[in-house]
């Protein structure tokens, strides 16, 4: 009897191997009332996945803020949009790519860019840019280093190979993140409000076609296995991990560009996580239709193949479409043009019914209700984790391991401060002549052709301080989005993020993630920043142990005029610099908790989040884009990782100039061991590292006087050297050698003489 | 049929590859070349005329004469 | 009347509309001739843009030199025609046999997107007669293959002849190797053939067209074909 016409009560086993719950078994055989067979069975495990079906997320999900005047598409959707006005439109979304990244480096974090990017081109928007968030465990390790040269190796190579530019991004090192590596990939797309498709299915009798990749036995269950902890047999699920085609995507790219605005396009979608079943099943019940599949017309790459395979087959390179009837031949012609091949392998009927044929005969019928939405949705228990209560130890009375000098320089030189170029310059960051600032800055620049204003991009997560207060850390996160944006003289349009967590069956995780969506919620409602796309990574867990709650955002941002650009280096000999915001937060002034100097000096996470005053953020970038768009600065940095001393060091090798700055704040009579270092190096929020020329110092005060921002001079630009008086000071060349080997330095073999 | 640089080209991925060899225990490893290999099945039973075709595939498309060298040998397909 | 620029397409290339646009910076036509059409469509100048025609699979050019177009280009080349090969193209040029030598893979091993100086070696053909010997281009590359071999009769050849075109250079035009992004030998980034009218350069001259995105250096090339061809130039 066929695999897939058996029935029967499926056991545990085979129940685990489609994650599938018991009372979801049992919720499905109530609905359908009947035992589905095992294709229906099969399908139902891959949509009902956390990957497609959202259950566990969604319910938190529903809180963020997603609407605005911007807003052209939310949540739901291949993508989000916003409205760029003049009838352009930015479509844009963040995925990952974590499980198969860890399992195959290359293909898992090159497959992931392909889907990426096949989810924004479905919207019919070109893709534009890639940014990409990734973390690994600590480079000292070997197995780290290859993982994390591997991933940069395979986001490079499909970017590279398909021509969209890699403009920014964000790495991390951490041990705990040795494991479960972060590979989560952006795109952004643009297009003319006439090129936007929808991916729903219309019009009964249209055929339904698919084109590209032929299918073979790529990642069965690829949507359940991105669903489960990584465990030791993880390596032998390499089947689960597909290899990438970007030529093959390139030319899907270019048809689908060519046939966006097609008159009889009904709908247009990407195969990706649980591939034809998910796909053509979303589209239906978008459309309130139904649709039939014949599954011996869809070509194939292996021999053999069984319904159940072709339904749940993630072969990379592949989109559905649904075209007005007796224009399929059109469609099929264009699409050979470009060497694609495509075949009409069902249409729409009028039951909102899935429906999947083997030559004529029916081997699975399953209610769109029941297959897409019918899922029960989860409301795991959430319990805040016992150090909640406990007194907080003051990371200020820690006795600080080393000088300040020393502890700048192993701040400058270590991996998730310094400079990261070693990885961008693998990456094709020019292709398409619009790259006004590529990756390195605060966030990046790409002009739009024809109109005077530029698309700001930039990725960041949440702060060290989540594991302790995830709700504050990601809502920090948003802050710096702003800030980022800002220092570019950008104004935010929208969001999208990537919520990578442990297993939210685990009573702490789950409080993780519902503190870190409420945070990201208060902070783009506070600064009235819709959250248009995203999509949700769990159990990133691997023996018991959880990754730490890390939300993953990307923004996109309007540059009102291109002439108006800053960059984050210093400029010119002899200008003033100053920091925007207040000088001093916390209790004590300054504040450690939770930042990569603790990391560093101590190992620990220990300590209250920086205090986050969401007004006064939006006061603050709003006087810098001010302040930028009327010419009166040279240089905006973001105070983050690191704190002011590496922000000032930043902009010092930037520039190649050094600087000379008056600490912000005087110490308390007695400050604690560990004050003068929170000083340098705390991560304070709403603070940027400003210059200007000294002419422009009164026009500056009086401008951030009427934002209702602090703003303080603090020194001058000049000089081979980076000091703060009083406090610390580092040549600039030594600064610049210990930034500029802390990436390459783990990865590259000192020069040999003579070889 | 196996597609190899030419012995006089540099061939960095070989030295990459000879280098991770030692630092796994391998010394005694003392050179180390890259190449490609390419499995073609070709329908038909004249050996010779499909040797002489494979030949100029080889010439044609397959090896860059300039850079590369080629070897090939043609066995009987097994089964049906 | 103005000059036109055909813009070589195969599947799998995307520097075509980068070059479309630095060719319409300079005031010229630029027409895409599609890979599988003989049909040079009345261009005087044929540029064949970088990307990764078919996927660079087998080796990087080795399939799309078959082309219908590749045809027509080669005539067009042989009757002494303008022709560019940039990165992907001056791989396609190689495979071609409408220059010599070879790119093979970055000695690093990795792809490598960044600025170069280019030093002007020859300032003779279509491409370069407007410019001199020894000036400094500021042009960007971005390869995985850019490596340039020939053995060692033929660069004997092209030194002998005056046909290295451009090589890496520091800021101060010193050939190092530090200047050299790929391992090329003898820093060499570019190569004319005997006539001159072909020339084959790893770095992306239509990537240096405008100040506003690092250097405009890129649009002398441009124009001086333009001019070479008695059109004005932009």
């Amino acid at each position: 009897m066929s695999r897939t016409q058996s029935s029967g009560t499926p056991t545990a086993a085979e129940l685990r191997e489609l994650a599938l719950t018991e009372p979801e078994y049992q919720s499905a055989t109530q609905q359908l009332g009947r035992v589905p067979n095992r294709l229906e069975l099969g399908m139902l495990g891959a949509l009902w996945s956390e990957h497609c079906s959202y259950k566990t997320s969604k319910p938190l999900l529903r809180q963020l803020p997603s609407e605005g005047e911007r807003v052209v598409q939310g949540p739901g959707e291949n993508a989000g949009v916003v409205d760029l006005g003049g009838d352009l439109l930015c479509c844009f979304k963040i995925e990952s790519h974590n499980h198969p990244s860890a399992v195959e480096p290359v293909q898992g974090a090159a497959t992931g860019v392909g889907g990426i990017l096949r989810d924004v081109f479905a919207m019919g928007a070109r893709p534009v840019a890639l940014l990409d968030g990734i973390r690994f465990g600590d480079l000292s390790h070997r197995q780290q280093r290859q993982r994390f040269a591997r991933v940069v190796e395979g986001i490079g190579w499909y970017g590279n190979c398909i021509g969209v530019p890699t403009v920014g991004g964000e790495t991390y090192f951490d041990d705990a993140y040795q494991h479960n590596c972060l590979v989560n990939a952006m795109c952004v797309g643009l297009a003319r409000r006439d090129q936007l498709v929808r991916a729903r299915a219309a019009g009964v009798g249209n055929p339904l076609l698919l084109v590209g990749a032929d299918t073979g036995r790529d990642g069965i269950h690829g949507a359940t296995f991105a669903s489960v902890e990584l465990d030791q047999a993880a390596e032998e699920r390499r089947p689960a991990v597909q290899v990438g085609n970007p030529f093959l995507e390139k030319c899907l790219l270019e048809a689908c560009m060519e046939l966006t605005s097609d008159p009889d396009l009904v709908g247009l979608q990407d195969c990706g996580a649980a591939g034809l079943t998910s796909s053509c099943a979303e589209m239906a019940h978008r459309g309130g239709v139904g649709l039939e599949i014949e599954v011996q017309s869809v070509s194939r790459r292996e021999r053999g193949m069984s319904p159940y395979e072709v339904m749940l087959s993630e072969s990379q390179e592949r989109m559905v479409l649904v075209v007005r009837q007796g224009s399929e031949e059109r469609f099929r012609k264009a699409f050979q043009r470009w060497g694609l091949h495509s075949d009409v392998i069902g249409r729409v009927i009028p039951e909102p019914v899935f429906r999947i044929t083997e030559s004529g005969a029916e081997v699975a019928a399953l209610p769109l209700e029941v297959l897409v939405t019918g899922f029960p949705e989860r409301h795991p228990e959430a319990r805040a984790p016992e150090l909640r209560g406990a007194p907080r130890p003051d990371p200020l009375e820690r006795i600080p391991p080393w000088t300040p000098e020393e502890a700048w320089r192993r701040l400058l030189g270590s991996p998730n401060c310094g400079d990261s170029n070693w990885i961008w310059r693998q990456y094709d960051h020019q292709v398409g002549d619009d790259t006004v600032l590529g990756p390195g800055g605060d966030a990046a620049l790409l002009r739009l052709r024809g109109r005077g204003d530029a698309l700001a991009l930039t990725v960041d997560s949440a702060h060290r301080s989540a594991t302790v207060d995830p709700r504050r850390a990601t809502a920090i996160a948003v802050a710096e989005l702003l800030r980022n944006l800002a220092c570019v003289g950008a104004e935010p349009l929208g969001i999208t993020n990537c919520l990578n967590f442990g297993d939210p069956d685990r009573p702490e995780i789950m409080w993780q993630l519902k503190e870190s969506v409420a945070g990201l919620a208060e902070a783009a409602r506070a600064l009235g920043i819709p959250v248009v796309s995203g999509n949700v990574s769990l159990y990133n867990q691997f023996a018991g142990q959880g990754i730490p709650p890390t939300p993953t955002l990307g923004a996109v941002g309007l540059l009102p005029d291109l002439g108006r650009r800053l960059g984050a280096a210093f400029v010119e000999e002899g200008d003033l610099v100053a920091l925007v915001g207040p000088p001093g937060a916390g209790p004590s002034g300054v504040e450690l908790g939770g930042s990569e100097y603790q990391r560093l000096a101590h190992g620990v996470i220990e300590g209250a989040a920086p205090e986050l005053d969401l007004e006064m953020e939006q006061r603050a970038a709003g006087a810098v884009r001010a302040a930028i768009h009327h010419g009166l600065l040279r240089s905006a940095h973001d105070c983050s990782l690191g704190g002011l001393a590496v922000t000032l060091a930043e902009s010092a090798i930037g520039g190649g100039l050094g600087a000379r700055i008056r600490p912000p704040l005087e110490p308390p009579r007695q400050p604690p061991p560990s004050w003068m270092f929170g000083l340098l190096f705390g991560e304070s929020q709403g603070r940027y590292l400003v210059s200007l020329a000294p002419a422009q110092l009164d026009p500056a005060q009086a401008l951030f006087g009427e934002h209702q921002t602090a703003f303080t001079e603090l020194g001058i630009v000049g000089g081979r050297v980076i000091s703060v008086e009083g406090v610390a000071e580092c040549g600039l060349e030594v600064a610049e050698s210990a930034w500029r080997g802390a990436i390459s330095s783990h990865l590259e073999p000192p020069p040999e003489a003579g070889r | 049929m196996v597609i190899s640089l030419k012995e006089v080209v540099n061939d960095p991925q070989g030295l990459v590859v000879e280098e991770a060899l030692h630092s796994l225990g391998y010394p005694e490893v003392e050179a180390a070349r890259v190449g490609k290999f390419i499995r073609l099945e070709v329908a038909g039973e004249d050996v010779e005329g499909a040797r002489a075709r494979v030949d100029e595939m080889c010439r044609r498309l397959l090896c860059n004469r300039v850079i590369e060298d080629y070897r090939f040998e043609l066995r009987p397909a097994s089964g049906g | 009347m103005s000059v036109r620029f055909g813009i070589a397409v195969f599947p799998g290339t995307w520097s075509d509309r980068d070059c479309i646009h630095a060719v319409g910076l300079t005031g010229a036509d630029a027409v895409p001739l599609w890979h599988a059409d003989r049909d040079l469509k009345g261009c005087d100048v044929v540029i064949l843009p970088g990307g990764f025609a078919y996927g660079d699979y087998l080796r990087a050019g080795a399939i799309a030199r078959f082309a219908p177009l590749m045809e027509a280009v080669g005539e067009h080349a042989r009757a002494g025609g303008p022709v560019l090969g940039i990165c992907n193209g001056f791989q396609i040029l190689c495979e071609a046999g409408l220059l010599p030598g070879a790119l093979l893979r970055n000695s690093s091993l990795q792809f490598r997107c960044q600025p170069t100086w280019l030093r002007l070696e020859a300032a003779k053909g279509p491409f370069l007669s407007s410019c001199r010997p020894g000036q400094l281009l500021r042009v960007p590359v971005s390869h995985g293959e850019g490596r340039f071999y020939a053995d060692r009769e033929c660069l004997a050849q092209l030194n002998g002849e005056g046909r290295v075109a451009f090589r890496y250079s520091d800021r101060a035009g010193a050939l190092t190797t530090a200047a050299n992004p790929n391992g090329s030998l003898e820093n060499i980034a570019g190569i004319l053939n005997p006539e001159g009218n072909v020339l084959g350069m790893m770095p992306h001259p239509e990537r240096a067209c405008e100040e506003l995105l690092g250097s405009d250096h890129g649009l002398a090339l441009f124009n001086s074909a333009i001019h070479h061809l008695g059109g004005a130039p932009g």
